[in-house]
């Protein structure tokens, strides 16, 4: 009798502990993450980020569960949240949304369910729907760059300005940036689109040197399209260019500043980190209850030899 | 249709015939002119050599369309391919730059023109052979160079050695007797083109098999054979584009090479080959290209056009230069 008891109370207390196992397993908060595919250099930093962030909760956070999803175009975007909420409960979806427009219907969706909503670098056309947004500063990016050059060049000179792919995220950083420049004695020559593409923005620079015989500084609003332009200047062997700035923060160009390049001497970020941010943040709010709700604007602060290390991601795309 | 303007073309061979040809370089003439009007340093030697030698990258791989639109075929895939075969040089080059030093450029370039000639013929072979229409095998094909050289890169960029970046600039930068290389180098592609489409057997049955490819079986020429060699020359001209290429700017990114297949095919329209095949103009084609090139480049010069209008302009040039050609005629 007595052996018996004792078994039937071993396998319920096994069964129990078997059935809190399971439970562990279920109760594990699932955080996905809808961002776009690496097409581009900067989004192939988002994605690398993004799996870091990834590794590094889910070890951290044995409780959590990661789940990451990128997506080619918007449309592949609003699939990927279907499917995403489809197959199981997700207690919070960190989204980095390809447009605005596209995704704010299907987003409302998933909110509709229950889920936290983190919104990450391009603003949902309703923000009632977000509990939490993060996102870089584009026109501190643009004014940032503006006053450092400014102060350089002793508030005048003749720049040159490339212009990235036509959209919000180039007006602002152009926006920030001209309205400085506006309040100094700095002649803005030129200024034309060469979408983000480094080869694009070695023919314009090309063409800016034929046009303009003197030109004291260039900004490239994005580091990818600086490199063409470097490469351009070099090719010329002009040398009254005492400035070539970019944006963005690309290892490459970070090298250049922590090796103290005269023409090169700062950049500023917008980085693809932020997508880390979002996720630490998310789970911040889910492990330890920290609450996080609200708007984090990442600032621009001009990335010198001094803090280049903070900014410098070796083993990232970007 | 087909079948009566290869006929006309052969009796008119005469002045009328030879004026409609010039059509694209009068065009290119105007544009030049225009140029040299709206803004002085257009005709400045630096600015020159500038635009011809942005221009030999399209130029280039619009041989290899001509050869492909001239036999009834067409290739979307140039742009993406391009960038897919400057990715694997690249790393060929990075791989054996320690063990071979300098070496490796040359052994990458090699290695590049038998990946592009492989990436031609597995267009060409699955159009002829699985006979599915050239727009839409190419249409896959570039999406998947495009995935591969994304994949490739990380979505990032794939930078060449530095070690061997100095000893490859030159291909892009230096010159010999003041030519700049790149124009040396699509100098040698555009004879070596022109004597294959007008001079050799090849070259008439690329253009009977763009004419009507019934007529051409009938009449015995290997209709599959032509095409498939079609899109291996296609290929063979984007790796030479690409070895020109990387020492620019020293890397592939997923965006290399993009929308360069409508540049392509624009400059080989404007330059007078039938986009339904059955003619092919190689000097027409090299108008084109620098016609292009020489569009965009006076866009910047000049302070007319507003930066967001740009593009509106320069399709109106082209369609207008068309027009222009047709009423020439």
């Amino acid at each position: 009798m007595n052996t018996i008891t004792r078994t039937a109370l071993l396998s319920v207390s096994l069964a129990a502990l078997g059935a809190t196992g399971a439970m562990a397993q279920e109760d594990k908060t699932v955080i996905a993450v809808s961002i776009p595919a690496a097409t581009h250099g900067w989004t192939g930093g988002v994605v690398y980020h993004a799996e870091q962030a990834e590794q590094e909760i889910e070890a951290a956070f044995p409780d959590i569960d990661i789940v990451l999803k990128t997506s080619p175009s918007a449309t592949a975007q609003v699939s990927a949240l279907e499917d995403l909420t489809a197959s199981q409960d997700i207690a919070a979806l960190v989204i980095l949304p390809f447009t605005s427009e596209e995704l704010t219907g299907p987003v409302e969706q998933v909110k509709a369910g229950g889920t936290f909503i983190t919104v990450v670098d391009r603003g949902l056309t309703d923000p009632a729907i977000q509990d939490l947004y993060v996102a870089g500063n584009n026109i501190a990016v643009g004014a940032n760059t503006a006053e450092y050059l400014a102060e350089q060049l002793g508030g005048e000179g003749e720049i040159v300005v490339l212009r990235g792919i036509p959209t919000v995220i180039d007006d602002e950083r152009i926006q920030g940036f001209t309205e400085v420049i506006d309040g100094t004695n700095i002649k803005i020559l030129d200024i034309q689109y060469a979408n983000w593409n480094q080869d694009e923005a070695f023919t314009l620079m090309q063409d800016y040197l034929a046009k303009y015989p003197h030109i004291d500084a260039v900004w490239a609003n994005d580091d990818d399209m600086l490199l063409g332009v470097l490469e351009a200047i070099e090719q010329s062997g002009r040398t009254e260019i005492r400035y070539a700035l970019g944006g963005n923060g690309m290892k490459d160009v970070i090298e250049m500043v922590m090796a103290n390049d005269p023409v090169t001497p700062v950049s500023t970020p917008y980085p693809p980190s932020m997508i880390k941010t979002a996720i630490y943040m998310t789970a911040a709010q889910f492990h330890g209850q920290a609450p996080v709700r609200g708007t984090v604007l990442l600032d621009a602060p001009l990335i010198t030899p001094e803090n280049a290390e903070q900014f410098y991601f070796p083993d990232s795309p970007f | 249709m087909s079948i009566a303007s290869a006929q006309v073309g052969a009796k008119n061979r005469g002045w009328s015939i030879r004026w409609s040809d010039m059509g694209p370089f009068i065009a290119l003439g105007v544009i030049v002119l225009l140029g040299a009007l709206l803004n002085q340093s257009f005709l400045s030697e630096t600015n020159v050599l500038n635009v011809v030698t942005r221009s030999a990258f399209v130029a280039i791989i619009a041989i290899g369309a001509t050869f492909v639109i001239s036999s009834g075929g067409i290739d979307l895939s140039v742009g993406s391919m391009m960038a897919f075969v400057t990715g694997v040089m690249i790393m060929v080059m990075n791989a054996l730059a320690p063990s071979l030093g300098s070496g490796a450029i040359v052994v990458g370039a090699g290695f590049a023109l038998v990946v592009g000639a492989l990436c031609g013929a597995a267009n060409g072979l699955i159009v002829t052979i699985g006979r599915i229409e050239p727009f839409i095998v190419t249409l896959g094909t570039m999406g998947i160079f495009r995935a591969l050289i994304t994949f490739m890169t990380d979505g990032g960029s794939l930078p060449i050695d530095r070690g061997l970046r100095d000893a490859y600039r030159p291909v892009y930068f230096g010159s010999v007797l003041g030519v700049p290389i790149p124009i040396v180098i699509s100098l040698a592609v555009i004879l070596l083109g022109a004597f294959l489409l007008y001079r050799t057997k090849y070259g008439r049955r690329c253009a009977a098999v763009g004419a009507n490819t019934d007529v051409a079986r009938f009449s015995g020429v290997p209709v599959a054979r032509v095409q498939t060699t079609a899109y291996v020359i296609q290929g063979l001209c984007v790796a030479v584009a690409a070895i020109c290429y990387v020492p620019r700017l020293g890397a592939a990114t997923p965006t290399t090479g993009q929308l360069w297949e409508l540049q392509v095919i624009t400059a080989v329209v404007i330059g007078g080959t039938a986009l339904r095949g059955g003619k092919g103009r190689i000097w027409g084609t090299v108008a084109g290209a620098l016609i292009l090139e020489a569009i965009a480049n006076l866009m910047v010069l000049s302070d007319m056009v507003s930066e967001y209008l740009v593009a509106a302009v320069q399709g109106v040039i082209i369609i207008v230069a068309m027009l222009v050609h047709r009423f020439a005629k």
